[in-house]
């Protein structure tokens, strides 16, 4: 399988008024298409700053210092790699959203509270897929020449014009500033609307022509956990980047989630870029797993591997550390906590927590080594 | 078996009020008629999920709200007569001895301790306000707290803000200890936290509930968790009690079906085959206008008329109890429909 977006080295720190925290240290991992990939591990650890960095995102004190986020963006060419950090923010917001979207962790702070959410589905068609709304805007005027009314009449011209061609097209561009003029994009808003009911449908949410005229605050989590989905997928995404999707859900929300998320990757999504802390849901929904401890990736293997035979000391202590189905006996606690990441331990960052620490361990930082087939883990041990 | 606590009919209602009258106009039901009985040295899981009133219960019976109905009888260990919790005047709380012998640990150890204060003082104050005793001896039995919950000399003169997440769960343990306390409410106390710290923490309160002879509500929305460190589970459900059995009775023969959604509902951190997954769909009713008759009817997949009718009384099935007109056909059903 080819890869379809790989970090390699990346480097990001934070510089706050305690000191530089550094918070990924060359991590490097590769998604593959077709592939639910999963990144495991605790709070601070690096999880959401890797997958903010790959999409730039990173706000104020963050700065990405080095690395490479490659993205291939056609399969049949696996040799093209674009590199992410090297785009314009133009070209970044192209794609974010189009080809690589997001889904974060809390449905309340991504929706916008004052926007109902039909638009706020709709705002993603608006942005990345002008040009063929306009087509449709256009297609419906000529089967029914008063559809849109009075702005439809008026600004026919203009919609040809953005169905022709690039929507970034200067005259729209000027047309979308001046108040009266703006208003040749309301077809294209009752179209992106249109499609923001089939796809909010899609998703198993009951009557969705009720449902988009609603503002969040109205909704359930699950459901709005669902239109956060839906604006995600809103332009069928190569990869989806899910940021602890449901970790602030109930059991039997969660459940409902996860299960339409295994229906999605049979049908819409080809590869799913999965953050979690809960290694429940990587057990159910990943095929393969990344580890990451302060800011590295310790070990990166498939999913069956890594829960049967974890090789990394810090896998398998944060295997044993949480209850099981089947638990027999204590759990087994990792002593200690997590380092600050201003002054990171010298060599292996998990050299003070591990039972196994070598002379060599606080000294040198260990790279990511192949043990089997897809089975990477950084430790000297090996 | 020796009951520490016993429940009756326990309800809790929120008054919604509004116009310009501030007339009420809606009741939020949050606890409607409980019937639990706690017993003495076990540790009792409270599962549920979000605004089922896991925390409301909680909260009662610390008395840190009035019930509105109902009773919560406290049978002291040493023999004193019972006393009715939910009934005794506010002022009367503390001389009574109910203030130290029910305690309550809190969910985020960020917010459940003072910022301003060190934690000597913190750990102190429960014991100050119980005895007097000599500076010296104080700090010898903060110290003696510290160190029974994995702390050092070394962090007495802290504030709260120099603790990690972990660190910070056992100086609430700690405080919440200091009283010697005969009965614990444990609301969520590892979800704020790692996941390898939880075990830590885990560990902790079951060496405590042994050495000190506590018994514990540990309520928490975490299955797993709860089946690792409690001996009996209650499972509620919009303001109810849906099902009460011993921890391997639940998991091994659940006949509640929200019980068995919730079973099949955790992600299990272990790969190889898993029983296929029984979703529920929809949301949980608000409890301001609950359905009528069986609560979980709108949400059920084994409804049948008699659901929609009458209300299922808690009653006893095996070593447990379940509130479902269908409790004995359950099992059958859910095989059958998701193999």
């Amino acid at each position: 399988m080819s890869a379809i977006l790989q970090t390699r080295n990346l480097i990001t720190n934070f510089y706050t008024y305690e000191g530089v925290v550094k918070a990924l240290n060359n991590v490097s991992i590769t998604v593959r298409r077709g592939e639910t990939f999963g990144l495991v591990g605790e709070s601070g650890c690096g999880k959401s700053v890797t997958v903010r960095s790959i999409m730039r995102v990173i706000s104020a004190p963050g700065k990405i210092e080095g690395g490479q986020v490659l993205f291939f963006r056609d399969e049949a060419k696996p040799d093209e790699a674009e590199d992410l950090l090297q785009k314009n923010e133009a070209d970044m917001q192209a794609l974010r959203g189009d080809t690589i979207s997001m889904i974060f962790q809390e449905p309340n702070a991504a929706l916008n509270p004052v926007m109902t959410v039909g638009e706020q589905v709709a705002e993603s068609f608006l942005f990345h897929r002008t040009a063929s709304l306009a087509r449709d805007a256009v297609a419906r005027m000529q089967d029914e020449p008063g559809a849109y009314g009075l702005s439809g009449r008026l600004f026919k011209s203009f919609l040809q014009k953005a169905a022709g061609q690039d929507p970034r097209l200067p005259m729209l561009k000027i047309a979308d500033r001046l108040p009266l003029l703006r208003r040749w994009r309301k077809p294209l808003l009752a179209e992106a609307l249109k499609r923001s009911v089939k796809i909010i449908g899609q998703l198993g949410i009951a009557n969705p022509e009720e449902i988009i005229g609603r503002y969040p605050h109205q909704l359930s989590g699950g459901m709005k956990q669902r239109i956060v989905i839906a604006i995600a997928l809103a332009c069928q995404p190569d990869l989806l980047i899910a940021d602890e999707a449901t970790s602030n859900l109930d059991v039997t929300i969660q459940a409902q989630i996860l299960d339409l998320l295994h229906q999605l990757k049979k049908t819409t999504i080809q590869s799913i870029l999965l953050i979690t802390h809960d290694l429940g849901v990587v057990a159910e929904t990943c095929d393969r797993v990344g580890v990451m401890y302060a800011g590295t990736v310790c070990e990166v293997a498939p999913v069956r591997a890594l829960f049967e035979k974890p090789l990394h000391p810090y896998s398998a202590a944060l295997l044993n550390s949480v209850p099981k189905l089947h638990q027999k006996g204590e759990l087994a606690a990792i002593e200690g906590s997590v380092p600050n990441l201003v002054t990171p331990p010298t060599g292996c960052r998990f050299h003070p927590r591990c039972d196994k620490a070598l002379e060599i361990c606080l000294q040198k930082n260990p790279e990511l080594k192949r043990m089997a087939q897809d089975h990477f883990v950084a430790c000297h041990l090996y | 078996m020796d009951t520490i606590l016993e429940l009756k009919k326990l309800q809790k209602h929120y008054s919604i009020r509004g116009g310009v009258l501030r007339r009420q106009v809606n009741t939020v039901r949050a606890l409607d008629g409980i019937d639990l009985d706690i017993y003495r040295g076990e540790c009792l899981g409270l599962v549920g999920e979000s605004g089922c009133g896991k925390t409301t219960t909680g909260k009662a019976i610390v008395r840190l709200h009035a019930a509105t109905a109902g009773s919560i009888h406290f049978h002291p260990a040493n023999g004193d007569a019972d006393m009715d919790i939910a009934r005794v005047p506010r002022r009367r709380l503390k001389k009574m001895g109910l203030r130290s012998k029910l305690q309550m640990v809190f969910q985020d150890p960020t917010t459940s301790l003072n910022p301003r204060m060190l934690v000597k003082n913190i750990i102190a104050e429960p014991i100050r306000e119980r005895e007097r005793l000599t500076a010296r001896q104080l700090e010898d039995r903060v110290l003696e707290l510290l160190v029974m919950v994995g702390l050092t000399r070394d962090h007495l003169l802290r504030y709260p803000h120099e603790f990690s997440g972990g660190q910070r769960q056992r100086i609430a343990v700690a405080r919440a200890i200091a009283a010697s306390p005969e009965f614990i409410v444990l609301d969520e106390p590892t979800s704020a936290l790692d996941v390898s710290v939880q075990a830590q923490i885990l560990n902790l309160l079951q060496q405590l509930r042994r050495k000190l002879n506590l018994t514990y509500l540990f309520v928490s929305h975490h299955l797993l968790v709860v089946k690792y460190i409690a001996t009996r589970i209650a499972v509620m459900y919009l303001g109810k009690i849906v099902e009460l059995a011993p921890t391997d009775q639940l998991f091994a023969d659940p006949r509640h079906p929200y019980t068995c959604a919730l079973l099949s509902g955790i992600p299990i951190p272990e790969v190889g085959p898993r029983p296929a997954r029984m979703v529920l769909t929809g949301d949980v009713p608000s409890p301001l206008n609950p359905p009528d008759a069986c609560r979980f009817h709108t949400r059920c997949p084994f409804c049948i008329a008699i659901c929609r009718e009458q209300e299922p009384p808690l009653e006893k099935n095996g070593r447990g109890y379940a509130a479902c007109h269908r409790k004995n056909e359950v099992p059958g059903l859910v095989a059958t429909q998701y193999g």
